[in-house]
């Protein structure tokens, strides 16, 4: 007979709710509803404001010089069945996905090097600090004149936005591990590969993931900015960026929104992407 | 119930700790804060020695110095006679023969409990890892904790959280087990039966226990001796044999004996805790 054995760990199992999925549990939910309300308010102010200059003489401010969402609709519609536009899409995010790719295979070990050995924080830390503060897109020039092509120099541009971040995000969250982990698995024989692949490598895991989610958000930024800067030059055509920007040389209004609804997809998309495969790699995290 | 995980002999024999006029220095160049001053002490091999202080005295430098996170200054400490720090070697190595159970728990979050209960053998390399397992599940299981072997620390009670984390260290089958006010901020009855299910396993083990604890009654009810420090620099105040017999459950706290003891350790404690207070007040004015 043992007194542990009583304790409430080994209840009868509760009794079992039955699970909804999130899209049950969202749409059963009047926020839900009150959402869905707010936009199609918003869809339809925006569709008397642009109407009103045409059927009542009337130009309200802002809303007046706005195409029609159903016209941005027709517009959409004509897009995408053209191939160029979802060229637009693999253009961007070839950029995209190529910097951050290199920037978290860069930044990763970079970072964990800062973190767990001093003579290099030393070294390459205050280097690393003067480079940080200097924003993205002041480097386009720059790298435009020094990479062979701009395919490069946009890529390049693109891993820098992405680099500082997931430095900075991985050094902090490796540096303030709690020492009472480290002490831990010490006080259990671990060596000092199995202290940084058994303990500082997953503890620091949750701040890769945050560094990779806002590094993707300014990847994003800068590959649009340098897609608008330099892709309407002769080489490295195309991206979401310039399909804004030749849409705005063109005059038009429709194809500017559907680039922007499309750039806010992309985006979202990436996030999504981050935070699924954090779930998957982080199964601890999951829980709460 | 005989145990399969956990063998122990009768007469425990390992796990003697002798700290000799051990002060500790922190900052030695500069502030230099004094926390243990010549203390002294010899805990024999399976005895409960529960240290009980007033905050700040000085009773986690010590615990850290024999697992080996910090340097001594002065003196020198002894496992079964063999020294693991001194004058040669300030710091002690760390080791599996001394595991320490933490203040607010040090289970790795990204680990299972098995997975976190296997962590020392597998890095130890003791069985094939599916053993270290296998074995951890069956440690679990006997702690009463077999159903939640599968689950995250995140995911159960921090009273499971805190049973989890003293198998885990057992396992190991150390000679010492360190704990730190392992159950400070528990409630009443969680701690009831985190005392239960320690003493049981202590049973099963007979491994030295160097707890430090702010509960009094926690300190009567566990231990074999109750060691209370001074204010800081740290010594030995007064050692207060508990000779209440065991095996104890719940009624024990109720009994005289059980009472008067309380009471004893009680004004030792009071009096360093007023001159703790005192000292505060004139470092502040
Ligand atoms: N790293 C350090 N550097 C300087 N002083 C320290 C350091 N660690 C602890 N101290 C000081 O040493 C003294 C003893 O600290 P210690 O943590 O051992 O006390 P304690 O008895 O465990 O207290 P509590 O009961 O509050 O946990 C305290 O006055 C503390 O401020
Ligand atoms: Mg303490």
């Amino acid at each position: 007979m043992s007194a542990v054995t009583a304790l409430p760990s080994q209840a009868p199992a509760p009794r079992v709710f039955k699970r909804r999925s999130k899209f049950e549990r969202a749409v059963s939910s009047p926020r839900f509803w009150r959402g869905i309300a707010g936009i199609l308010a918003f869809l339809a102010l925006w569709e008397f404001g642009a109407w009103a200059k045409a059927g009542l003489g009337l130009e309200i401010p802002f809303f007046g010089k706005l195409p029609a969402p159903s016209a941005v609709a027709a517009a959409a519609a004509e897009v995408v069945v053209q191939p160029g536009y979802w060229w637009s899409w693999v253009e961007s995010y070839k950029r995209v996905l190529g910097g951050f790719v290199i920037a978290m295979i860069l930044g990763i070990p970079f970072g964990l090097a800062l973190a767990v050995n001093k003579y290099f924080r030393d070294v390459f830390f205050p280097p690393f600090e003067i480079l940080r503060p200097i924003p993205p897109l002041a480097w386009v020039p720059a790298s435009l004149i020094f990479w062979p092509t701009n395919e490069m120099s946009i890529i390049f541009v693109t891993f820098l936005g992405a680099f500082f971040t997931i430095v900075i995000n991985v050094l902090g969250g490796a540096r303030t591990i709690d020492v009472r982990y480290l002490r831990a698995a010490q006080s259990m024989g671990a060596t000092q590969w199995h202290l940084f692949s058994r303990v500082i490598l997953p503890g620091t895991l949750p701040s890769i993931f945050t560094g990779a989610a806002v590094g993707m958000g300014i990847t994003w930024n800068v590959v649009l900015a340098a897609e608008m800067v330099s892709g309407g030059g002769s080489q490295a055509g195309g991206g979401l960026g310039f399909f804004i920007w030749s849409s705005y040389m063109g005059g038009s209004m429709e194809h500017i929104i559907v680039g922007m609804i499309s750039i806010g997809i992309a985006g979202y998309l990436s996030s999504a992407l981050i935070r699924v495969l954090g779930e998957r790699v982080m199964p601890w995290r999951r829980a709460f | 119930m005989q145990s399969q995980i956990f063998s122990a002999p009768t007469v425990p024999t390992k796990g003697a700790i002798s700290i000799r006029d051990v002060t500790k220095i922190y900052d030695p160049d500069g502030a230099q804060v004094m926390a243990v001053d010549h203390c002294s002490m010899e805990i024999a091999p399976g005895e409960v020695c529960m240290i009980v202080g007033p905050s700040g005295c000085g009773k986690t430098t010590l615990l850290n110095a024999i697992a080996g996170f910090h340097s001594i200054t002065e003196g020198e400490i002894l496992l079964d006679g063999v020294p693991l720090c001194g004058p040669k070697h300030p710091l002690a190595s760390q080791a599996s023969d001394r595991i320490v159970v933490f203040q607010n728990g040090a289970l790795f979050p990204w680990k299972t409990l098995a997975e976190n209960v296997a962590y020392g053998p597998m890095v130890q390399r003791r069985w094939p890892k599916a053993e270290c397992i296998e074995r951890a599940r069956a440690a679990l299981k006997e702690a009463g904790l077999g159903n939640v072997a599968d689950k995250y620390p995140g995911e159960v009670s921090s009273g499971m959280a805190r049973r989890a984390e003293i198998v885990r260290a057992l396992i190991n089958e150390p000679k010492v087990l360190l704990l730190d006010e392992p159950y400070r901020a528990m409630d009443a009855l969680t701690k009831q039966i985190m005392h239960e299910a320690l003493l049981e396993m202590y049973d099963r083990t007979k491994v030295t226990i160097y707890f430090i604890t702010h509960d009094l009654e926690e300190a009567i009810f566990l231990g074999d001796k109750v060691y209370v420090m001074t204010t800081r620099p740290c010594r030995v105040k007064k050692v207060i044999d508990i000779d209440l017999p065991r095996p104890r459950d719940y009624t024990t706290l109720t009994s005289e004996a059980f009472r008067l003891l309380v009471k004893e350790a009680d004004e030792a404690v009071h009096e360093e805790a007023l001159k703790a207070f005192q000292a505060g007040e004139r470092e502040m004015a």
